[in-house]
Parts: structure tokens; sequence; C-alpha cells
């Protein structure tokens, strides 16, 4: 099993650290903006072509491991660092590194009226946070897993807070930490609990563990359940997931990058990771499932009611990733990992495509653009593209996927998030087109800027994105569902109507959103009222924040101010009694010492006295 | 005269000098009154060498009313020094260590 292959996907990791460390070190470099982000930039191409190595020699399913002892305890090795270099892990690698590598590309013209050192921070930032999410791709157990996936929060705080003169900005970087933070404590405690029960933290050894039937299963769910917290937390999972859409405070390069590509996909990676273990846990697969497609839905649906372009992507991911975990909840966790691949390569698209027109326009709203398909069409036909996959519509990136999730969530048996995801297949078609025919294809707003199609170094990150987004789609046309990594798992045959149906609901979403916002046939605001209610709660983000909010304003504050209280008067009033009677009593025991010599002498006869008494009567 | 009278004497005699120590008031006094605790005491020791035929306590007799003597003199020579500073030899206001 030990081979040298792991190199490449170890150079892959170490690349983006030395990125990192130079320009965390090399203060005078970081400083000067432009050469620190051509060096990141210079590792950034240089791990993504030790990630394609590490792909290319793992697609046959090879598996490398290469560790180091880390944490010596008593006669064993409590804990190692290293890779864990698979057909998985290694295909994800490549994800990870071609987003990154993209995104500082297209960050160096989104990003050009930066002053220069802040532009030098933000590059150390992107390498963190490639070299952070690579350690836990390949992480070889749960501890380089779990710091790992502390580190990327880190770097979504810092690249979320980026401008952090923007209180909003700052305020949602220290909401998504906290949020994520919630989930991670489960995600912590799941895996001390697994290492009591199993006495290890290597994914490899739990694995064997599992398939033997070694490991007891009695308290399994709690554990599993513990593990799923923390990817509720990071994948933005309904109720935590109210954290990513104030996300979009960051630059928007940033949000292709973690917040739709790579970090948010990290719970869905985690779970489909460990899948052997939560096989033996069908309850909480059942939760995953309908906790996935709930948050789908709810998603979907506020992303209808928005009008900030940024907003409606990120609430597409937060639904996306509802998707990608109802199908790790169906037991097909491979069908979710694959959307969540092609879904990384087309919402980074998006986004990116998105970013292109804030560039543009200066402003994320919706109904101030409008008519940019005539002085953008490169942007245009890139969005479409993401946009089109995004629908699943067929020979696009997502169709596949797409359509993999609803044959396993079909063949799990799961008839109520199956509907609901048709459902949301329709919607997500149907707020995309909203998008894509408000700012390309209405009727221009008034301009004072005039918007032209972004310059090269942003362009040619799109146009890699939107060639591979089709790409993926048509080679899978071609070549069958046959996934590129691993054995070729043919565990379900879908029904022959289920794809009909599904580009059915795609197709009539967008039919929807071009009668509504091209044609005008369908009045937007009549559309809008016969869905009062539900429109009103979306605007209101269903509550969801609202309760959070006041679960934190009167639990947590109200028990912080009692224990506050106790603190303030109990503990302290208590040792203020004591350090008072200390004083008086000393106050009182002075006036003994009168200074007299005579009181003295008394006082050594009367001592000499008792002393003599007390011998003879003992 | 058995050796209880002697005894009794002695502790008689300790017992004003210590009167002495506690309650006067003039340092030179209290001087005194440890010089008659002193002599209690040898009057103790050489009670129990007549009566005991050891001459022990005779000899520790001699020391002691040495002993005496420069304690004595010692005694004196603070007192004048006292006054010197503090321009009184009462007790009662020699109280520096007063907490």
């Amino acid at each position: 099993m030990m081979t040298g292959d792991g190199m490449f996907a170890l150079a892959a990791l170490l690349l983006h650290a030395l990125g990192f460390v130079v320009l965390a070190l090399a203060w005078p470099l970081r400083r000067l903006g432009r050469p620190a982000a051509y060096f990141s930039i210079l590792c950034a191409v240089g791990s993504l072509a030790a990630a394609l190595t590490a792909w290319q020699r793992h697609v046959d399913g090879t598996v490398s491991r290469m560790v180091w002892e880390w944490l010596p305890a008593e006669g064993q090795t409590l804990t190692t660092v290293g890779v864990l270099a698979d057909a998985e892990s290694t295909v994800m690698l490549t994800l990870v590194a071609l987003v990154a590598c993209l995104v500082q590309v297209y960050s160096l013209g989104y990003l050009s009226d930066e002053p220069a050192p802040a532009l030098g921070r933000y590059y150390a930032y992107q390498s963190l946070f490639a070299f952070s999410m690579m350690g836990l791709v390949l992480a070889p157990n749960f501890v380089q897993l779990f710091i790992s996936w502390e580190l990327v929060g880190l770097c979504s705080y810092l690249l979320i807070g980026f401008w952090y003169q923007k209180p909003e900005a700052a305020r949602a970087a220290v909401k998504a930490f906290w949020i994520t933070k919630a989930g991670d404590v489960g995600l912590l405690i799941g895996i001390v609990l697994l290492w009591r029960q199993s006495g290890t933290f290597d994914l490899t050894e739990l694995r064997s563990l599992v398939e033997s039937g070694a490991l007891p299963v009695a308290g399994l769910s709690l554990i599993t359940f513990c593990i799923y917290l923390g990817a509720v937390g990071k994948s933005a999972q309904f109720p935590l997931h109210v954290w990513l859409p104030d996300a979009m405070e960051g630059p928007t390069p940033v949000s292709a990058l973690i917040h739709a590509a790579t970090m948010v996909t990290a719970g869905v990676y985690l779970l489909f990771r460990t899948e052997w273990l939560f096989a033996l846990t069908p309850d909480v697969l059942a939760v995953v499932a309908w906790v996935g497609a709930g948050t789908a839905l709810l998603a979907a649906i506020m992303a209808c009611a928005q009008d900030d372009i940024k907003r409606v992507l990120a609430y597409s991911t937060v639904s996306q990733l509802g998707y990608m975990m109802t199908a790790i909840g169906a037991g097909f966790a491979t069908a979710g990992f694959f959307h969540l691949l092609t879904h990384g390569v087309f919402k980074a698209l998006l986004f990116l495509g998105a970013g292109a027109i804030i560039h543009a326009v200066h402003s994320n709203n919706l109904p101030q653009m409008g008519g940019l398909a005539r002085r953008m069409p490169q942007t245009t036909i890139i969005f479409l593209v993401g946009t089109l996959s995004l629908a699943g519509i067929p020979l696009f990136g997502g169709f596949l996927s797409k359509e993999e999730i609803l044959g396993a969530v079909w063949a799990g048996g799961l008839t109520g998030p199956f509907i609901i995801l048709m459902v949301v297949a329709f919607l997500t078609a149907f707020y995309m087109f909203r998008v894509v025919f408000l700012a390309f294809f209405a009727t221009p707003a008034a301009h004072d800027t005039h918007p032209h199609d972004p310059p090269m170094t942003m362009a040619l990150p799109l146009w890699i994105l939107a060639v591979l987004s089709l790409g993926i789609g048509l080679y899978f046309t071609v070549a069958g569902p046959a996934l590129p990594f691993g054995p070729a798992e043919a565990e379900f045959h879908s029904p022959a109507w289920l794809m009909p149906v599904a580009v059915g609901s795609a197709v009539g979403g967008i039919l929807l959103a071009w009668l509504t916002y091209q044609r005008r046939i369908i009045d937007a605001e009549a559309l809008a009222g016969a869905f009062g209610p539900l429109r009103y709660a979306a605007h209101k983000r269903f509550w969801i924040d609202d309760v959070i909010d006041a679960a934190y304003g009167v639990v947590l504050l109200g028990l912080s101010r009692a224990v506050g209280w106790f603190d303030r008067y109990v503990i302290d009033g208590v040792l203020n009694v004591v350090s008072a009677w200390t004083l008086t009593t000393g106050d009182d025991l002075r006036t003994m010492q009168t200074g007299r010599v005579q009181d003295y002498v008394y006082g050594v006869a009367v001592g000499l006295m008792i002393l003599l008494l007390w011998v003879r009567l003992a | 005269m058995g050796l209880e009278a002697y005894l009794t004497l002695a502790a008689v005699v300790f017992c004003i000098g210590f009167f002495g120590v506690i309650t006067r008031r003039n340092t030179i006094s209290i001087l005194l009154g440890i010089e008659l605790m002193l002599n209690s005491v040898n009057i103790n020791l050489v009670a129990f060498a007549r009566f005991s035929g050891d001459v022990t306590g005779m000899v520790f007799t001699v020391f002691t009313i040495c002993i005496t003597v420069t304690e004595a003199a010692l005694g004196l020579a603070i007192v004048i020094l006292l006054f010197r500073v503090r321009r009184t030899v009462t007790a009662d206001q020699l109280d520096l260590l007063k907490g």
C-alpha cells in the first residue's frame, strides 16, 4: 500500500504552505502587493500540476499512505500526520488546486484597486486556505482532519472580513466563525467519542475495523450524529445555514473559492469519506437526508426572493449542498460526491462571473443591472454555461450529477425528499434564469458606468471553468456516468422516467422565468403575490436568523448574566466577607501589642505558668 | 531550719522581684526587681548545695553573681543611653513596639 505516489499529493499541499510561510514571514515582499501575488500564483500553479499528477497516479484505485508519527503516547503513537492519497481524495485535491489557482489569478484583476499591503495579505490568506483545505482533503486521520477543518474556518473568517473597515463584513466574519464553531464542537465530541470506542483516529484502521465488524455499534448513532453536526455547520445545513449568505460580504473570488467550491463542501466530503461509518447508523442517515432536502427547499425559496446577485448564488449553494447531503443520506455517497465536484466547477464559474458583473457595474443589485448582454458578451456566455449547468440541462456539467442524485434518492426509497428535490430542481432553474434575464436581457438600467467585459486575468479563469463545465458534461454524456475516481459503482438504476421528469421540471422553471422576467406575460408582482406569505417568510429568511438571535440573546446572554451575577455576588461575596473578617480580626488583635515591656514580661510569665500547669496535669 | 524554709524565702523574694518588674514604672526599679529574682535563684542554688552536700550549686552561684553584676552594668548603661535619646526612663512611655 505504501508507494511513492503520495509524494505528489504531499507536494501539492506543501507548495501552498511554502507560499503562505514566505508571504507571512517576508513582510517586505508581502507589502509589495503584486510581486507577492505572483509568488503565490506560482506556488498555486505548481500545486495544481502536482495535484493533477497525483490524480492521474491514483485514478486506477491505487492508495498511497505517507504518515509520520506525531503524538507519541505510552507504547503506541496516538496520532500521525501525513497524506492519504486515493482516487477520491486526489480528485478532490485537484478540484481544490484548480479552483484555488484560478481564483488567485482572477483576484489579480478583481482586486487591482486594492492597496499593495492589503493585496499581499489577501494572497497570504489565500495560500493558507489552500494549504489547510488540502490538509483536510488528504487527512489520514481525524486529528489532522479536525485541525485542518478549524484552519479553513479561520481562513474563511479572515477572508470574509478582508474588508474589515466595513462593519457588515466584520460582523459577517464573526457570525460565520461562531456559527460554524457551534457545529465544530459536535465534530470534536464525535471524534473523541469514536476514539474512546475504537482506540484509533486513523481512517484506514477505522475502516478495517468497521469492515471486520469489530467496531461496537452501541452508541455509534450518537457518534455519527456528532460528526454530522460538524458537517451541518460547515456545509451550511439547516438550521446553521445562516452564516453563508452573510459571508457574501467578502470579496467575490473568496466567495467563489471558499463559500461555493471548496470549504463549504468539506462537510459533504467528510460524510463521503466516512460513509462506511455512517452506513452503520441508518437512523442518522435518514436525518441527514431529510435535513438535506429541507435545506435545499428552504434555500431555493429564499433564493427566489433575493435581489442581491451574490446572495442568490449563496442560497443556491446552500440548496445544492442540501442536494448532496440528501444523496449521502440516501446511502449513495458517491452520487453526492460527484455533484460536489461538478458543483465546485460551475458554482465557482457562476461566482466569478457574478464578480465580473459586479466589477463592471459596481453594484450587487439585480435591478441596477439589465441589458448587460450587449455590453459584456463574454460574461454572458460564461454565465449562461454556469446557469445551464446548475439548472441541470443535458450536456452541461451539472446535469449528470443531478440525475445521479435524484436516482440515488429514488433508489434509496426516500420518496418525500425525492419530491422535494424535484421541486427544488424547478426552483433552481427558475431563480437562476431570473438572474440571467434580469441581469443580461432585461431593459437596461440607467448606468453611470460603462460596463465592459473583464480584463484578461479575470476572463481567462472564467473561460477555463466554462470549458470545464461543458467538457465534464459532454465527457460523461459520451462515456456514460462512470465516475472519474475509484471503481465505478453501478449501485442503482434510475427509472427511465426520471430523466425526462427532471429535465422537464428544469425547463419548466426556465420557461416560467422567461415568461415572467423577459416577456413579462406573467406579472412578477402578481406571481409573487400568489405566494404572498411564502415570499414574506423568505424575505424574513424564515425567521431562522431571528430564532438564532433570540436564542443567543435570551439563552446565552441570560445564562451569562446569571453566571456573572453568581460570580459577582455569591463567590465574590464570600471572599469579601472572609477578607473583611480577617481585616477586623487583625485590627482587634493589634491592640494586644501595647509596646510596653512589662506587658510582654507579664505575657511570658502567664504563658510559662500555663505551660507548667499543662505539663503537670498531662 | 529545713530546706523548705530556704525555698520559701527564695520563692517570696522571687515573687517580690517579679511583682516589682511588672508594676514599677521606673526602668531602674525594674532592673532592681530583676536583681531580686536572680538572687532568689541564688538562694535556691546555695540551699540545695548545702542540703545535698554537693558544691556544684555553690560554684554556679558564684557564676550567677558575676553574670548578675555584668547584667546590671549593661542594664544601667542601656538606661543611660535611653535617657539620652528619649529624655525619660519611664517604662510606660517607651512603647515604640506598639502595634
